[in-house]
C-alpha cells in the first residue's frame, strides 16, 4: 500500500477528447502515455518518480482494460531491460525512475538498447533529482544521453507542453530508432495545471500479440559483427533523423523579440525561472514576452546546429542558462558557433554559478552580470546588498529523521548500546530511511555506496577481532542486495554482520510493496521471507527478530552476532512494520470500531514532569519526533523536561530504551480503553474503591504536613 | 513593465502539519474564483520530519491574454504572503529572503524543537526572540500567534488555522465564504477544519482573547508553613525569597517540616550575599529533595498525578486509563533504600552482591493502576518516615555538607559558581552516575586550587557539552 492513493485522481485518466484535465504533472504524463497508445509501462519508485509509479499502480485496472501491460520492476535495470520489447516490435513502451541514481543502475541495459536501437517508441521518464532533497545532486543525466546517444527532452514546465512532448517523444524515438529520455524536475512532477484531454488509444499491437508472433532480426542484437554496424548506424542514420525530426516539429521554442545583439539560450525546464528573473529585471512580462530573444531547448540533447547558428548569428553575446556541471551544452554551443564561424561570445558559467540549483534569484544575478559585461546600457543598477536579518545559526537545522514510532529507530538505539559495550563499530550503511541513522541523534554509519550495497560496502573489511556491520533495507535487499551483498559475502567468506531492516515495504520511496511484504495485493506474489532467501544463497547464521521495539532483545541479538565464535557472514533480519504504513492501515479500522461502539485500546506514552530531571538521555537514544521537550514546570529546575506529544503511537520504544539503558522512571505507558466491556468496568470499579481510598488518605496526610 | 497582477504565496511547514492540504485549499480557492492557480511541492521531504516549502502562484484569468508563465519556487523579493507553521520556519523564511518589505508574514509563534535542541544535555533551545524581532523588522506586516494552541483548542489541525489567518488578514481578494467553500470542496474533516478556520480568522483580526495565567498562590496553609515563611522573611534577603519558599514547600512535601527547617539552617549559614543565597536556595532544595525510590514511588501514586495523566492522554470520561511505569531499580538503589548498616553490608560484600544482582538486572513493568503494584508503591512511599535511616540519606547529606562547606569557605562570586554545579547532578542510574562523576571532577580540580569563578562556569558548560565527557576532558586539561 503506497503512501498516497491516487484512486480518485486516476478517474481523470478516462477523460475523452476536448475535456479539460486539471491535476498534477505526473498524472498528466500518465494520461499522455495512454493517449499515445503505449503498450507497456514499467519502472522503479524513488523521488520524484514514486508518485508516478503509484499513479500507474492505481490505474492498473484502467490500463489492463486498454490492453496496456504494467509492472513494478525489481530495479531500474529491470525496467530498462523491459524496453527490449520495442526492439523488434512496433510497441510503444515507457519506463520511469529517479535519475541520476536510477540511471546508473539501468545503464547496462540502456547501453544495449541504445546500441541495437528500437522499432517501437521507447520513452524513459526520468525524475531529475537535482536541488532540494536530492541525493547525488552533482551528476547529470545529460552525460548518459551523450554517452549512449539517446535523445534528452527537458520540457518547459507547462502541462500542455509536457503532454505534447510525451507524444512527440514516441514519434521522435520511432523516427530515429533511438530511445528518448524525458526529464522532469522534482517540482515539475508535482506542479498542478490544466490541459485539454484527448481520447485514450488502445495500442495497435499489444505485448500479448507480439509474444504470440515473434520476429527476430539478428542485426539488432549487440554481438559482433552487428554492434559495429550499430555504431555506424547511430552516426549516419539515427543522428541525422533525430535532428531532422526535432527541427521539423519545432520541439524547441523561441520567446521574446526577433532580433537583438544579445540573447539567451535556456534548458526548457528552467524557462519559468528564467522568465521570472527577467521579469524582476523589467525585461519580460508574465506571459514570457521578453525584451530580448530567448531560445528554449525543450530538447537538450542533441542540439540542432542550424537552429543554434540562426539564433547566434548577428549577436554579440549569448547567455546560456544551464544547470549543473560539466557544462555540456555550453561546450557544444562553443563548438557549433566556431564551426559556423560566428563571432558570438557564448557566456555561461562565467556569470552563473558552477554548482547549486538555478533558482530565479540565482539566474537574476547571472543575467545582471551578463548585461553589465555585454549590454551595459540595459543592465540594472547595482543594489546594495541588504544586511541579513538573521545569522544562519539563529535558525536550527532540521535534518530528516525517523518518523514517530518508526521500527528502525530501536535497531539503532540497540546499536548505540552495543557500541557502549564493544566500542565503535565500522558500519556500512545503505540507501533507505535507515540512512537517517547517520544523522543526530544516532551518528551511526561510515559510508553509503548505493541501493542494496550495504553489505558489499563492508566486503573489504576482513575482521580480526571486531566485525564490521552492514545495514540493508528490505527494498535494497530485493533490488540487488541478495546477490551483490549476501551472495558475495558467502562466496568470499566474509565474517561481518548484515542487519536487514524488514519493515514490509519499500518504505523510503513511499511504501510500495516488495517480494517480502506481508500484504497480499491482487496482482503480486508477496510473503517471500528474507531469511529463507539468505539461507538459500548459503548463509548459515541467520536470525529473524520479529519485534524491533524490544530494544534489549535487539541489543542482545546484535551482540551475539558480533561475538559468536562461528565464522562466516551473519544475517540478522529485524522485522516490524513501517509505522507510517501501519497507521494508514489501522487508523481507519480503529475509527470504524470506535464508531460502532466496540472496545478499542489505544496506547501512548508520557513523561511525568516531576520525576524527569531534564538530562535528555532518552532523546539521545531515541530521537522520536513525538518525544520532545518543554519548559520545566518546576520553578526550581532550569533545564527543559522531556515530553511526549499527542502524536505518540505507543510503539513502546521510550520505555524499552529507558529499561535497556537504565535511564529513569519517568516514562509511563497509558492504555486508554474506549467502550470498555463489563469485565473492564468491574475491575476498574474495584480498583477505584481501594486506590481511591488510599489516595484520599495520603492526600490528607500530605495536606497536614504541607506548607 | 506594468505592476504585476499575480499573487504569490509560500507555505513553510514541517511534516504532519498539513502543508499540502493547505496548499490544495489555496489552489482550489484561486481556481474557483476565476484565477489561474498553480501549486508545487517536494513531497516526502516533510514527511520524514524535515522542513519543506509549498509554493502557490495565481493569476487573474481575466487579465491573461495567454497562459501566464508561473514560477515553481518562491523568489526572494517577490513573495506576497509567507505562511510559516512554526516559529523557526518563519525564521527560515526570513533567512532565505522570502520575507521582504512587501511581504505579509503569517507565522505561528509556537515551537517544534529540532533534534539538536532536544538532545542537548542542558537547555539547547534556540532563541525565539531574535526571530520575532526579525519578523517585525523585515515584513510589511506580521501576524503571529500560537497556532498550535489554537488548533488544540478547536480540535482541528494547524493547516486550517493558517488558512483562517490568511482569510482574516484580508490580503486576498476573496470573501470569507470563498475560503470556507474551498474547505468544503476539499471534503476532509469539514466541520473541525471550519472551526479551526474560524479561530485562525479571528486571531488574525485581533479577536479572541489570550488565556490568562493564574498567579501562583504562595500563602501557607499550616502553622508549620507560616513559621517557616516568617523565618524566610526575617533571615533571608528579599531576592532569595521565591526560591526559598519553593524550597521549603518542596522539602515539606518530600519529608517534613523539620527537614525544611534544616534547609533554612543550611541557607542561613551561607552568609548574607543575595546572589549566593538565591542560587543556593534553588540548588540546595533540589539536592535535598534527591530522587530516591521513596520519592519516585510517592510521586507515582498520587491522585493528582492520575488526573494529570488522564488529561495529558486526552482520555474521555467514559474511558478507562491503565498505567504502566518503566522502572529499573538496580541493586544499588534497593540497598540505598535499606537501613544504612544493612545496605552498606550488602554492597560491601562481593558474594552477596553477586548473588543478589541478577534479581535486579531487568527493568520492571510496574502497573500502577493494578492493586498489587499500587499497594507496593504506596508502602514504599510510606517508607518516607524512615528515610533518615536509609543509606542514601546518609550518603547524600554527607555530599551536601561537603558542597556547602566548599561554598562557605569561598568568596561569594566563586561560591555562586560552586553552588550552581549542583545542576550537573540529575537523573537516575547511569545518567546520575555520569552527572555526579562530572561534578566530582570539577570539585576535585577546584580543591587543587587556582580556579576562578569564570573557570568553574566554563567547566560546568563543558560538562554539559557531550555525553562522553570529551569537552570536559579538554577543559580540565587546558
Amino acid at each position: 500500500m503506497a503512501e498516497r492513493s491516487f484512486k480518485a485522481e486516476v478517474e481523470q485518466l478516462k477523460l475523452g477528447d476536448g475535456e479539460p484535465f486539471h491535476g498534477e504533472g505526473i498524472l498528466a504524463v500518465t494520461k499522455a502515455l495512454l493517449q499515445a497508445g503505449v503498450a507497456y509501462v514499467g519502472g522503479y519508485q524513488g523521488s520524484p518518480i514514486s508518485h508516478l509509479m503509484d499513479v500507474f499502480s492505481d490505474a492498473s485496472d484502467l490500463m489492463a482494460g486498454l490492453g496496456v501491460h504494467f509492472e513494478s520492476s525489481a530495479s531500474e535495470a529491470t525496467a530498462a531491460a523491459m524496453l527490449a520489447a520495442s526492439v523488434n516490435y512496433p510497441l510503444r513502451g515507457a519506463v520511469a525512475w529517479k535519475s541520476v541514481v536510477g540511471t546508473n543502475v539501468a545503464s547496462d541495459a540502456l547501453s544495449n538498447v541504445a546500441s541495437g536501437g528500437v522499432t517501437g517508441g521507447a520513452l524513459i521518464i526520468l525524475g531529475e533529482d537535482y536541488g532540494e532533497g536530492s541525493s547525488i545532486m552533482q551528476e547529470r543525466t545529460h552525460a548518459f544521453a551523450m554517452k549512449s546517444q539517446m535523445w534528452l527532452l527537458d520540457p518547459r514546465p507547462s502541462l500542455p507542453l509536457i503532454v505534447d512532448m510525451v507524444e512527440k517523444g514516441f514519434e521522435l524515438s520511432e523516427a530515429s530508432n533511438t530511445p528518448v529520455m524525458l526529464e522532469l524536475r522534482v517540482r515539475a512532477c508535482h506542479v498542478t495545471g490544466s490541459f485539454t484531454a484527448r481520447d485514450n488509444r488502445r495500442p495497435p499491437l499489444t505485448v500479448a500479440e507480439a509474444a504470440a508472433a515473434p520476429t527476430r532480426d539478428t542485426n539488432r542484437i549487440v554481438l559482433p559483427p552487428a554492434n559495429f554496424l550499430h555504431e555506424v548506424e547511430k552516426i549516419e542514420k539515427r543522428w541525422p533523423a533525430g535532428i531532422d525530426f526535432v527541427r521539423r516539429h519545432r520541439l524547441n521554442e523561441h520567446f521574446g523579440t526577433e532580433r537583438d545583439e544579445i540573447g539567451i539560450i535556456v534548458q526548457g525546464g528552467l524557462f519559468n525561472s528564467l522568465n521570472r528573473a527577467l521579469e524582476l529585471l523589467d525585461l519580460s512580462d508574465a506571459f514570457g514576452n521578453a525584451a530580448l530573444p530567448v531560445y528554449v531547448l525543450n530538447v537538450t540533447y542533441p542540439l540542432i546546429p542550424d537552429e543554434v547558428q540562426a539564433f547566434c548569428a548577428g549577436k554579440r553575446a549569448v547567455l546560456v542558462v544551464e544547470e549543473g556541471q560539466p557544462e555540456f551544452i555550453e561546450h557544444e554551443l562553443n563548438t557549433l558557433v566556431r564551426r559556423a564561424d560566428l563571432q558570438t561570445r557564448i557566456i555561461g558559467k562565467d556569470v552563473l554559478p558552477r554548482a547549486g540549483e538555478y533558482t530565479a534569484a540565482v539566474i537574476k544575478d547571472g543575467i545582471a552580470r551578463f548585461l553589465r559585461a555585454h549590454a551595459p546600457d540595459r543592465a540594472p543598477a547595482e543594489e546594495p546588498a541588504q544586511p541579513p536579518a538573521l545569522p544562519p545559526g539563529a535558525v536550527p537545522q532540521r535534518p530528516a529523521g525517523f518518523c514517530t514510532g518508526c521500527p528502525e529507530r530501536p535497531i539503532f538505539s540497540a546499536m548505540k548500546l552495543v557500541q557502549k559495550e564493544v566500542g565503535e563499530l565500522h558500519v556500512s550503511a545503505d540507501i533507505g530511511c535507515h540512512l537517517f541513522s547517520i544523522l543526530p541523534p544516532f551518528h551511526i554509519g561510515n559510508t553509503t555506496m548505493g541501493y542494496g550495497l550495504g553489505t558489499a560496502g563492508a566486503s573489504a573489511f576482513k575482521p580480526e577481532g571486531k566485525r564490521a556491520v552492514a545495514i540493508m533495507g528490505d527494498g535494497g535487499f530485493w533490488h540487488n542486495g541478495l546477490t551483490s551483498g549476501i551472495g558475495n559475502a558467502v562466496f568470499n567468506q566474509d565474517d561481518n554482520l548484515t542487519i536487514i531492516v524488514d519493515n514490509g515495504y519499500s518504505a523510503a520511496t513511499g511504501g510500495q510493496d516488495i517480494p517480502s511484504s506481508r500484504a497480499r495485493p491482487p496482482h503480486r506474489q508477496t510473503n517471500n521471507p528474507i531469511e529463507r532467501a539468505v539461507r538459500g544463497v548459503g548463509i548459515g547464521w541467520a536470525q529473524t527478530r520479529t519485534r524491533t521495539y524490544d530494544v534489549a532483545g535487539m541489543r542482545d541479538a546484535i551482540r551475539d552476532a558480533l561475538t559468536s565464535p562461528e565464522k562466516g557472514p551473519k544475517v540478522l533480519v529485524a522485522q516490524s512494520e513501517c509505522q507510517l504504513n501501519r497507521q494508514r492501515r489501522i487508523k481507519p479500522q480503529m475509527a470504524k470500531a470506535l464508531r460502532a461502539g466496540e472496545r478499542v485500546v489505544r496506547e501512548r506514552f508520557g513523561v511525568d514532569p516531576d520525576t524527569c530531571t531534564g538530562d535528555h538521555s532518552c532523546i539521545r537514544l531515541s530521537g522520536c519526533p513525538s518525544l520532545t521537550i518543554r519548559s520545566n514546570p518546576d520553578p526550581l529546575r532550569q533545564d527543559p523536561i522531556a515530553h511526549v506529544e499527542n502524536s505518540c503511537v505507543g510503539c513502546g520504544v521510550c520505555g524499552e530504551v529507558s529499561h535497556a539503558a537504565v535511564l529513569c522512571p519517568s516514562f509511563y505507558k497509558a492504555r486508554i480503553i474506549a467502550n470498555p466491556n463489563r469485565r473492564d468496568r468491574l475491575r476498574h470499579r474495584l480498583r477505584g474503591w481501594v486506590i481511591g481510598a488510599l489516595q484520599q488518605r495520603s492526600a490528607r496526610r500530605l495536606a497536614a504536613r504541607a506548607f | 513593465m506594468a505592476r504585476r497582477e499575480r499573487i504569490t504565496i509560500a507555505v513553510l511547514g514541517l511534516g504532519g502539519q498539513g502543508g499540502g492540504v493547505l496548499a490544495d485549499w489555496i489552489v482550489q480557492l484561486g481556481e474557483a474564483n476565476n484565477y489561474v492557480a498553480q501549486g508545487t511541492s517536494v513531497p516526502g521531504v516533510a514527511q520524514r520530519t524535515g522542513a519543506t516549502v509549498y509554493y502557490i502562484e495565481m493569476f487573474p484569468a481575466g487579465c491573461a491574454s495567454a497562459p501566464p508563465v508561473l514560477a515553481l519556487m518562491p523568489v526572494p523579493g517577490d513573495v506576497d504572503v509567507v505562511l510559516a507553521s512554526e516559529l523557526m520556519e518563519a525564521g527560515r523564511a526570513i533567512l532565505r529572503g522570502f520575507v521582504s518589505k512587501d511581504t505579509l508574514l503569517i507565522g505561528s509563534t509556537h515551537r517544534v524543537y529540532a533534534i539538536d535542541e532536544k538532545s542537548a544535555m542542558g537547555d539547547g533551545r534556540a532563541s525565539g526572540e531574535r526571530i520575532l524581532a526579525a519578523a517585525q523588522e523585515r515584513a510589511r506586516r506580521f501576524i503571529g500567534f500560537d497556532m498550535d494552541d489554537a488548533a488544540a483548542r478547536t480540535g482541528s489541525v494547524i493547516s486550517s488555522i493558517m488558512f483562517g489567518a490568511l482569510a482574516g488578514s484580508g490580503i486576498l481578494p476573496f470573501p470569507r465564504a470563498a475560503f470556507e467553500d474551498a474547505i468544503r470542496a476539499g471534503g476532509k474533516a469539514i466541520e473541525t477544519n471550519l472551526q479551526g478556520f474560524a479561530a485562525g480568522f479571528d486571531a488574525a483580526q485581533g479577536k479572541g482573547g489570550t488565556p490568562q495565567e493564574t498567579p501562583r498562590a504562595t500563602a501557607p496553609t499550616t502553622a508549620a508553613g507560616r513559621a517557616l515563611l516568617a523565618r524566610i522573611e526575617a533571615n533571608l534577603p528579599r531576592e532569595a525569597h521565591d526560591f526559598a519558599v519553593e524550597g521549603v514547600k518542596r522539602l515539606m512535601d518530600y519529608q517534613d517540616a523539620a527537614y525544611a527547617a534544616l534547609y533554612l539552617d543550611r541557607l542561613e549559614a551561607l552568609g548574607t550575599d543575595p546572589a549566593l543565597l538565591t542560587e543556593a536556595a534553588r540548588h540546595l532544595a533540589l539536592w535535598m529533595s534527591y530522587e530516591d525510590t521513596i520519592r519516585v514511588a510517592a510521586l507515582k501514586v498520587r491522585a493528582s498525578r492520575f488526573a494529570r495523566v488522564r488529561a495529558e492522554v486526552k482520555a474521555k470520561d467514559d474511558q478507562i486509563v491503565e498505567l504502566t511505569e518503566y522502572m529499573h531499580p538496580r541493586l544499588e538503589e534497593v540497598c540505598e533504600t535499606l537501613p544504612t548498616p544493612i545496605g552498606r553490608r550488602i554492597l560491601a560484600s562481593p558474594g552477596l552482591t553477586r548473588r543478589l544482582k541478577p534479581l535486579f538486572a531487568k527493568g520492571r513493568h510496574v502497573e500502577t493502576t493494578s492493586l498489587r503494584w499500587f499497594l507496593m508503591l504506596s508502602l514504599l512511599a510510606g517508607w518516607r518516615r524512615w528515610r533518615r535511616g536509609t543509606l542514601r540519606y546518609r550518603i547524600e547529606q554527607a555530599r551536601i555538607e561537603a558542597w556547602l562547606a566548599l561554598a562557605r569557605a569561598a568568596e561569594p562570586d566563586v561560591a555562586v559558581e560552586i553552588v550552581k554545579c549542583q545542576r550537573l547532578i540529575k537523573g537516575y542510574g547511569d545518567t546520575f552516575e555520569r552527572g555526579l562523576g562530572n561534578y566530582e571532577r570539577i570539585v576535585e580540580r577546584y580543591r587543587k586550587g587556582g580556579l576562578a569563578a569564570a573557570d568553574i562556569a566554563r567547566l560546568r558548560e563543558a560538562a554539559l557539552a557531550d555525553e562522553e565527557g570529551q569537552a570536559l576532558d579538554q577543559a580540565l586539561a587546558s
